[in-house]
Formats: structure tokens, sequence, C-alpha cells
């Protein structure tokens, strides 16, 4: 009898179920996500936010895991035909998810496609390429969008008598000041992003061949000249002389010291800037990712680390413009702007940067704005970012290679010849995938 | 006819969970595939001889090996001599053993960050430890020490399991057996190597595999907490690096590669095992 009674109300489930979305009839859509703790909160707003605003669609955000792990997660849902309608991926995953042709539905496609209208001159510089394909057009829909900023803890900075350098020159001149006042002067946490990808941006350097890789995976080699190497050695002498802390390749192991009071001065992510806000107890501020004026045409702007929002392809035309209507929702200047000063996250839109600097929140708290105006500083030819295949061991040999050479193992000129060979191998690998 | 029907449940299991996926990552191994699966280039051998030259996996195998050596020996060796000191426990024997047990019930993960946390370069207690002794560990930059911790950890984590079973495999041994060998010799230490020892062979044979097999493939957790999903300049085994380039890096060839050459290394392994040390195993 008990039996019987679950059946039955298992079939009025199911029909109730299937009655209410026939009756509602809104188009439901799901977006994977990598956002965990305070900003996977905030990725639910913007959800409930877009689904009170309109009833014809409703998205449903769920979080995967690390950028990794949703990576992975999206592409073996697509092998099985169940992929979501959005996927978050990050810079690193970029030219496999673009890669793949035929995988996603350009950004600016899915918009015109559904006639909400779009012009690329609408995002901001250092946003406006990254996820776009050569020809200019974008791909993935910046989501998450920072920069790599300086930090600078502003009663170390008093106590030493100094200013946060703009230059790696200046910096020199300060860092022993700052030693001798009882702080490690300078600490980063994430070379590959900071020191390498930035570094060639700020300087206006090529990282790759093939236009930095945009021009296709085929015989795209890495370019690594005198400048980053001298970067490498000058950076190998501070650390050795006490003037650099290195805690690892994990990003809070060196940024642990910094929240602490023990650094002076750490390189992250502008993003960061919440999460330091809530944690230290010292009065912080920020300013650019300082170069090396020695270095011809230095002091360009940076591109955009985090990560875009990709619009999966096998889905219907009525789920692909829920798709456009929640992008057109999500790039709104107003959500945009709550974005940022929820997350610390740049605005990716002129009009959302035009707003908060209207609102007077750049005058309450400057640092906020450091990022976006590092973005919009004069661009150069290889300042738009970089597109390459099995990005993630790139990384990965990077990673280890600096950590090698922060502990003594290698030289600054055989770990870049070991990042050069391992890195060439790993794109012609990659070159292949494609099937060509 | 009926016991192939019986059979086949088992027989079904295998191949599906088994000799399928086994055959899918052998056919893989030879190719370099868009992970979407959109193409995918037939390249031969080239994914064995990229991975084999590398210089990368040959330092990742050798760490492999070092790290299975140690955290086979050291847990055999501190549970074999934890057994025989409970065994000889008369008061308070199963408080004693519960307690030497409990870490069994620990997941691999949760061991891993019990030693993130007790090994954390800025606030671990172990480190503050060894400060002491003028040792400045870092975990995460500096590469032996890191893989102390890891040793450490994984040491800790299977001790137990040894432990249980060494003690089982101790109480197991006739008490007439050992009073006779107390009336020929009265050398405790020696009575152990001649008498106990190679009585509890069977068991100590077993524990190897069971334990090279831990050191391998179940340490996964405890290797990925540790070095935090970046590897970096800090070891990683072998298993590992199939996950690194396979999950967080989407090459697939690659990786198939790698979990072929490590399923060729294991039958070997077995083979060896079986062949030379278990003829000199003897079971009553």
């Amino acid at each position: 009898m008990a039996y019987r009674k679950t059946v039955a109300s298992f079939v009025a489930a199911a029909a109730l179920l299937g009655t209410s979305t026939a009756s509602y009839a809104a188009t439901d859509i799901a977006w994977w996500h990598a956002m965990g703790g305070r900003l996977g909160e905030v990725v639910v707003d913007i959800a409930n936010g877009y689904n009170a605003d309109q009833d014809a669609c409703k998205i449903t955000p769920v979080f995967k895991g690390t950028y990794e792990e949703t990576l992975t997660a999206g592409i073996a849902a697509f092998r099985a035909g169940e992929q979501p309608n959005i996927l978050q991926v990050f810079d690193a995953g970029a030219a496999t998810i673009i890669g793949a042709k035929g995988a996603v539905i350009p950004a600016q496609d899915i918009l015109e496609n559904a006639g909400v209208g779009f012009d690329i001159e609408d995002y901001i510089d250092g946003v406006r390429y990254f996820y776009a394909d050569s020809d200019g057009k974008m791909i993935g829909m910046p989501f998450n969008s920072s920069t790599p900023i300086l930090y600078y803890n502003v009663d170390a900075l008093k106590k030493a008598g100094v200013e946060a350098p703009k230059t790696w020159e200046e910096f020199q001149e300060i860092a022993p000041k700052l030693k001798e006042a009882g702080y490690v002067p300078l600490a980063q946490s994430h070379l590959p992003w900071i020191f390498t990808e930035n570094f060639k941006s700020r300087h206006n350097l090529q990282f790759a061949t093939n236009n930095n890789g945009y021009d296709g995976s085929k015989d795209t080699t890495l370019v690594f000249g005198e400048p980053i190497k001298n970067h490498f050695s000058a950076v190998k002498g501070w650390l050795d002389d006490g003037l650099f802390g290195y805690y690892g390749t994990g990003w809070g192991d060196n940024q642990t010291p910094f929240n602490e009071g023990k650094v002076a001065m750490w390189l992250g992510s502008s993003g960061s800037f919440g999460g330091i806000s809530k944690t230290v107890d010292f009065p912080f501020s920020a300013t650019y990712l300082p170069y090396w004026d020695a270095v011809d045409g230095a002091g360009t702007g940076t591109f955009i680390g985090g990560a875009a929002l990709f619009s999966m392809s096998g889905k219907s035309d009525e789920e692909n413009k829920c798709v456009a209507s929640f992008f057109e929702y999500l790039t709104s200047p107003e959500v945009q702007y709550m974005w940022h000063k929820e997350t610390g996250y740049v605005p990716i839109t002129n009009a959302a940067y035009d707003m908060a600097k209207k609102d007077g929140y750049y005058e309450s708290t400057p640092a906020a704005e450091v990022g976006i105006k590092q973005l919009t500083l004069p661009g150069g030819e290889w300042t738009k970012g970089y597109r390459m295949g099995f990005y993630v061991q790139i990384r990965d040999v990077m990673n280890r290679e600096y950590g090698k050479l922060m502990s003594g193992e290698t030289t600054v000129e055989d770990a870049f010849a070991t990042i050069e060979a391992d890195g060439n191998k790993l794109l012609e690998r990659f070159s292949k995938t494609t099937g060509n | 006819m009926v016991p192939y029907m019986l059979l086949l449940p088992q027989l079904a299991i295998v191949t599906i969970f088994f000799l399928w996926p086994a055959a899918e990552a052998i056919q893989s191994s030879f190719y370099l595939e868009d992970p979407f699966g959109f193409g995918s280039t037939f390249v031969g051998l080239d994914n064995f001889t990229d991975m084999l030259t590398s210089t990368d996996y040959g330092r990742v195998a050798r760490f492999t090996a070092v790290f299975t050596f140690f955290v086979t020996f050291l847990s055999l060796g501190f549970a074999l001599l934890l057994a025989v000191k409970a065994d000889k426990v008369l008061r308070g024997a199963s408080t004693y053993k519960t307690l030497l047990m409990w870490v069994y019930a620990v997941a691999p993960p949760v061991a891993g960050l019990i030693g993130v946390l007790l090994f954390d370069q800025h606030v671990g207690p172990m480190v503050d430890l060894f400060a002491m002794f003028g040792w400045k560990m870092q975990i995460g930059v500096n590469y032996f020490d890191t893989s102390f911790a890891m040793i450490v950890t994984a040491v800790w984590k299977q001790i137990p399991v040894n432990f249980i079973f060494f003690l089982s495999g101790l109480q197991g041994i006739s008490k007439s057996v050992q009073e006779a060998a107390s009336i020929d010799c009265r050398s405790g230490f020696r009575r152990f190597w001649t008498v106990t020892f190679p009585l509890l062979a069977p068991t100590g044979f077993f524990l190897l595999i069971i334990n090279i097999t831990y050191a391998f493939f179940d340490t996964f957790g405890i290797v990925d907490v540790i070095v935090k999903n970046e590897p970096g300049n800090n070891p990683v085994t072998l298993v590992y690096k199939v996950y690194l380039d396979g999950f967080r890096g989407n090459d697939l060839g690659g990786s198939s590669a790698q979990s072929v050459i490590l399923m060729a290394l294991v039958f070997i392994l077995t083979i060896i095992q079986f062949r030379l040390i278990e003829r000199r195993v003897h079971y009553t």
C-alpha cells in the first residue's frame, strides 16, 4: 500500500512539474562558473537579478570548482551532448575552447543574431581583444576581468620614508630602505601572469610568433628576449639580497605575508581589492605595475586576466536568444558597476566605468580605480593579449623553472632555454590536436 | 553453461570498468586530440617519445620511485614496530590499539590538509619545531622540504592499516611455537628475526604489494592538497602528472600515453613481486 502511495505521489509530482513549466513557459538556461566563496554569492545575485528583471528566460548558475575543473567539466559535458548554455573559461584555457572550431558561438554573433546591438568600441581597451579572434571578432564575453597591480602598505612606506615606485629602477632605490625598516620590500603571487605575460604587455614586447599566437596555432613559438631575462636576473638578485620574498607557486602563500604586514608591497590582482580591504588592519593603497624605464617603449598598458563567458553551440535558437539577453543584462552599466564594487574586478564597458566615476566611487576608494586605469593606458602592438594552446601546461613549465631559479637550482639562461624548449614542444603538440 | 552465467556479472563489470577504459586509453595514446572532440591527428608513438624524452618526466619518475620506497619502507617499519609493542601490552590493550588505528579513518585529502596545516610555511607548528633545530622549512618553495612533508603525511596515513594487519598476523602465531622458541633462545631480538618475522612473511608480502600500490596511486589526494593544484617546482607523482596533463591541461593523448606507461609498470612490478619475492614466502 505504502509503495503504491509513493508511486502515485511521484506521478503527481511529475505531472505538476510538467504543467508548471508549460504554463510558466520560461526558457531555462544553465551557466557553469568557477566563482567560489563571496564571488559565487555575487554570481547568484546577478542571476537572481536577471530572472527578476524579465520572465522569458530563467538562468541557473552552477558552481563547478576551480577554473580548470570547470573547463574540464564543460568539455566532458559537451562530448556527452549535455553542455551548459554558458561556460566560464579562464584566460589560460581560452585557446583550448576557441581552437575547437564549432564548440562555441562567438559572443558577437549571438548578440547580433538576437538583434541586440554590439559595438566592440563599447568595451574598455585592455578588455576588448583578449578573447577575440585574429579578425577582432569577440568570441568570449569578458566576465571577471582583472589585471596585476601593486598594492602597498601605507604605514610601511611612511616608516621607511619612501613613495610607491613607478618603475623598477625606483624600486631598486627604495627597497633597501624598506628592508632597513624591517619589511620584506616586495612579493608577488603569479610569476607567469605578472612577471611574464603582463611584463611583455607593460613593455610592449612580443610574447610569441604568429601575432602572439592569435593568427593560428601552427608554428607558433615563444619569444624571450633580453628584457625579460634581465628582469629575472634582477628579481633573483633582489631575492638573494632580501629585497624580494618568494613563497612558492601558491597565490595565497605569497599574499599572506603582505596581509600580515611582513611584506611592504605585493603584486596581485586588481580583483584582490575586496578581499584585502576585508582582511588587513593597516591602511593600504595601490598603484600601477612597475616597469623598466630602461626598456624602449615601456609603460604601455596591461591586458586582462580572469575569465570570460562562452556561449556553447548545439543549443536551440530560443535558448541562444536567452543567452544574448543575459549578456546584454550582464554588460549593462548598473550590473557591471555592482560587480566592480562588490568584487574588485574591473567594469568591462566604458559606460560602466563612467557610471562609477560619476557616482564618486573612486573619490572614496581611489585604489579601486588603479586596475581599470592601467588597462586604459596607451596600448601598443603587443598589448592585446596572447593566444596559446596547452597554456595551462606552459604556465606550469614557467612556474617550475622560475621556482628552480628562485631556489638556485638553475640559472636565468637555462631556465628560459627550458621554458622555450618545453613550451614550444607543447605548442607544436597543441597545433596537432585540431587535426590539421 | 550455468557456471559461465554466474560469472557473467563479474566479467561484465571487469569489461566495462577495466578492460574497455584501458583499451580506450591505449587507443588515444596514439592520437593528439582536440578535447572537445572536433579533430584528432594520429601521431604514432610521438606521445610516448615526447613524454620519455622530456626532462620533467624523468624527474617525476625518479621522485615517484624515491617516494614509493620511503613510504613503503617507513610505514611498514613503523607499523611492525608498533604492532610488536602493542602485542605485548597487557593492560588497556584495546584502548591502546584503537588509538593507533584511528588515523585509518582519515581520508587522504583530509590527511593532506592536516599535513598542509602542520607544515604551512607561515603558521605550521612543525615548521616552528624544526626551526628550533635550525632547519628553515619552506613547503612549496624547497623541493626537499616539500618531499619530506609529503612522505611524512603519506606514512602517517598508512601506518594504521599496516598496524592492523601486522597485529592480527602476530596474534595468529601460535603460543606453543613462541614458547618453544623462548626455551631455545633467550634473546627476544633474535627470536623475533628467526621465528616471528618469517611467520609474519605472508602478511608482510601482502602488505608490501598493498603499500606500493598505495604510494603509487592512493597518495593522490595528499599530493594534490600539498601542492595546492599548482605543481610549480614541487615534487609530484606519476599518477598526479597523468591528472595534471589530462584533466587540468586537457592533453588527452599525452595523458593517455602516461597512463599506458603506468599500466605497463604496474604489470611488470606485479610479475616481479610474485615471481621473485613470493618464492621466499612460506605459507603455513
